[in-house]
């Protein structure tokens, strides 16, 4: 992955100002309600929702652990039906190849469908250092674009913006990127996106060079698949001479057959819609409609270093539905921007770390961005059980261990930070392997127990800043036991 | 019927009087209650931080303390799903590294003889009405290991809607979490302390005198909260609630 800018601060410290940001959380809130609610009723009309989310799970099971067999019949495939695949081992590679089959067409300009891989590797700041411009065409990343921000949701990437503040975005840069806004735009939701798509379509119609990421790729003919809600996307995939497809390597499924599951999981799990209004599938070119060149950029980025740990490497399932964003409560205080990389919420949680290593101060905290109360697993299509994940990950924190990076296998150190907790880890265990010392403990407090400050100092303050601490009782229960029963069992 | 108390470190230390109550509750049903006072923490906190290792041997004591007892007993959601979800998995690990298959053999004992209370008496004992009451008004927080770690489902509201007095309010957003989570309560306290103040509001709109649930981690957790905020609201375990009598309302 392309590595977190240095001195990306910790989950913690960037929750901070999120969680002090009245308007972000109330966006957020709204927003996250309101789909959630939305989803649980979508998915409730199913009858076979459990078979469907087992089948999603197994599908993506079975591919991973043959995934290099799949990727060269992907390869196949595609080369068969005209088009060229390339494999990118990491971000600097695919932009390496993104930018030179850009140059090679000549063109100054691209189009662009919103692509999770394609910001994971930073590809439009690599265009723009050669003289490319890229144009996001999805509402919400235009919006992002626009207002030189941050996507904060994998889907809704401008859900920490209001419509006073897009409507703001619109009229302040539009002209520096295409057609400026009409005069007098209002903050209402059809005279946005009527403005954006004017200034769109001046954009499709001009472009010579289409990107795109995928959601699925099909082993057996080579097709891609590209969900949408605005058609934006059909727009980029078919209109342009070149199109280009960065894809991560663990989107393959094998078969036809597959996309069946899949396209009945993710629409109801992303946007509570039965079925997406756009659905477009491309098997490499035709003579006489689309694109005349497709090249397709396989990603791995840390995919197989992931695919190499045995619990860590369900989260490769994921199909990026951000089901586990909106239901997540830490994410609906926190906001998307906290997690310090493409991919926000449960999900960001356990695969940046994973992608990217945990050297880096955002990477190591990640793993403790949730309080572990499993909303993300109940939601999650195709079932990803998160508590499992991000505990082997806090493990892996705090106590180093076995890993995969870059092909090869290392052991890692503990991250920096923890010498102290871990002292007091062991600590605690020895005390409770020995109910003697705990006794003791127990008693010192008991006794002590007026002398109690209400605010406690050093870590304790994390506690009693927002709480207070419960009253300590005169006396444990073992000591209460003992007095009124004896010490029999 | 023997059964063991596990009264766990958090209510042994600090609630005392939840276990008090259970005692009084399942002796009160004619259940024959004891207290290996070898027993100590379940290994939550450690193993949850990331320190498995350190939760290994807790694992064993477990195995050992209640060894001889038919059935274990506790009044945590959250130890008890310790139990049946990590117990396995820190065996399987020790084994897999070469550590022999003593905690793994722990974890099977351990796992089909831990209960959570209230999957202990609708389960095991049959009973949803245990003769208590409490003539307040209360409401109800399922919380996340009860919920969804354990599947405790409606056991814990039918036993609540068989108390004598207790009116249940429902909780807007009941089953979203109150922000304890262990130590993310400190790790990430603001975030943290962001989702208890919204659960604190949740359960002042109710207007109920107490708000109850099966765990006192995320109870002392909410309840500090409502004390901070200078709320008259009560935070009790439903243990409490349960044992509780008109001869004797607070054991
Ligand atoms: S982890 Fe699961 S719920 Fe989250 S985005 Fe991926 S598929 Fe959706």
């Amino acid at each position: 992955m392309s590595g977190t800018q240095p001195g990306t601060p910790a989950f913690p410290e960037a929750a901070r100002d999120a969680v002090r940001d009245g308007t972000l959380r109330g966006n957020l809130r709204h927003a996250t309600r309101t789909i959630r609610g939305k989803r649980a009723r979508a998915v409730a009309e199913l009858d076979d929702w459990a078979e469907l989310r087992a089948a999603g799970k197994a599908i993506k099971d079975r591919t991973l652990r043959h995934l290099d067999h799949y990727l060269v019949r992907l390869e196949r495939s595609v080369t068969a039906a005209g088009g060229t695949v390339h494999w990118a081992a990491d971000a600097a590679e695919a932009n390496r190849i993104v930018t030179g089959l850009v140059k090679a067409t000549g063109e100054r300009e691209v189009v662009k469908v919103k692509s999770m891989a394609t910001q994971e590797i930073g590809l439009n700041e690599a265009l723009e250092a050669e003289g490319v411009r890229a144009y996001e065409t999805d509402l919400a990343e235009l919006i992002v674009q626009l207002g030189r921000d941050r996507p904060s949701h994998t889907l809704v990437p401008a859900i920490h913006r209001n419509r006073g503040e897009i409507r703001d975005v619109f009229a302040r840069e539009m002209a520096a990127w295409g057609r400026p806004a009409p005069d007098g735009l209002t903050d209402r939701p059809a005279d946005l996106a009527e403005a954006a798509r004017l200034h769109l379509r001046e954009k499709f119609l001009r472009a010579g060079v289409g990107i795109s990421g995928a959601n699925f790729m099909v082993a057996e003919t080579g097709t891609l698949v590209v969900v949408e809600s605005e058609g934006n996307g059909r727009m980029c995939l078919t209109l342009p001479e070149t199109l280009i497809s960065v894809v991560g390597i663990e989107k393959v499924v094998p078969t036809w057959r597959d996309l069946e599951v899949f396209l009945q999981l993710l629409p109801r799990s992303s946007t509570a819609e039965r079925m997406n209004p756009y659905t477009t599938m491309w098997t490499g070119t035709a003579d006489g409609d689309g694109p005349r060149a497709f090249h397709l950029v396989l990603l791995d980025n840390g995919r197989t270093d992931t695919l190499a740990d045995e619990v860590g490497r369900q989260a490769l399932r994921c199909i990026r539905c951000s089901a586990c964003l909106n239901v997540c409560p830490v994410y609906e205080r926190a906001g998307g921007h906290a997690y310090g990389s493409v991919y926000p919420g449960p999900i960001g949680a356990i695969l940046s770390p994973q992608l990217r290593g945990t050297g880096s101060a955002v990477d190591a905290s990640l793993p403790y961005a949730s309080s572990l109360c499993g909303a993300c697993t109940d939601v999650c299509p195709v079932a990803i059980d998160f508590p499992e994940v991000l505990i082997h990950l806090r493990e892996r924190v705090v106590q180093g261990g076995e890993a995969t990076r870059n092909g090869v296998r290392v052991r890692l150190r503990p991250a920096k930070g923890h010498a102290a907790e871990r002292a007091a880890m062991r600590a605690a265990r020895w005390a409770l392997d020995h109910p003697a010392a705990l006794r003791a403990g127990q008693r010192l407090v008991s006794r002590t127990r007026r002398l109690h400050p209400a605010r406690l100092p050093g870590p304790g303050r994390a506690w009693t800043d927002a709480r207070e601490l419960p009253e300590v009782p005169p006396e444990p229960f073992r000591d209460w036991w003992r007095r009124t029963r004896g010490d029999a069992r | 019927m023997r059964v063991a108390l596990f009264v766990t470190c958090v209510n042994d230390t600090l609630y005392p009087r939840t276990g008090r109550a259970v005692v009084r509750l399942l002796e009160r049903l004619g259940v024959e209650v004891g207290f290996p006072a070898e027993q100590s923490c379940c290994g939550q906190p450690q193993y949850n931080t990331g320190y498995r290792r350190e939760a290994e041997p807790l694992v064993r004591r477990f195995d050992r303390a209640f060894a001889g007892y038919e059935y274990v007993v506790t009044p945590s959601g959250s130890c008890a799903a310790m139990v049946r979800d990590a117990y396995p998995r820190i065996g399987a690990e020790a084994a897999a590294e070469g550590r022999g298959t003593e905690a793994a053999e722990a974890a099977a004992r351990a796992v089909p003889r831990t209960y959570e209370l209230t999957e202990f008496l609708v389960d095991v004992l049959g009973v949803t009405d245990v003769g208590a009451c409490f003539p307040h008004t209360v409401t109800y927080h399922p919380t996340c290991h009860g919920l969804r770690a354990l599947g405790l489902g409606d056991r814990p509201r039918r036993l609540l809607s068989r108390v004598r007095g207790l009116q249940l309010r429902e909780l807007d957003g009941a089953e979203e979490c109150c922000g304890f989570g262990g130590t993310f309560a400190v790790k990430n306290p603001d975030v943290s302390a962001a989702m208890g103040a919204d659960k604190a509001r949740a359960v002042e709109a109710t207007g109920a005198e107490a708000v109850c649930a099966v765990d006192n981690s995320c109870l002392a957790h909410i309840g500090g909260v409502l004390a901070r905020r200078g709320s008259r609201v009560r935070a009790v375990h439903l243990a409490e609630i349960l044992a509780a009598t008109e001869e004797e309302p607070h054991g």
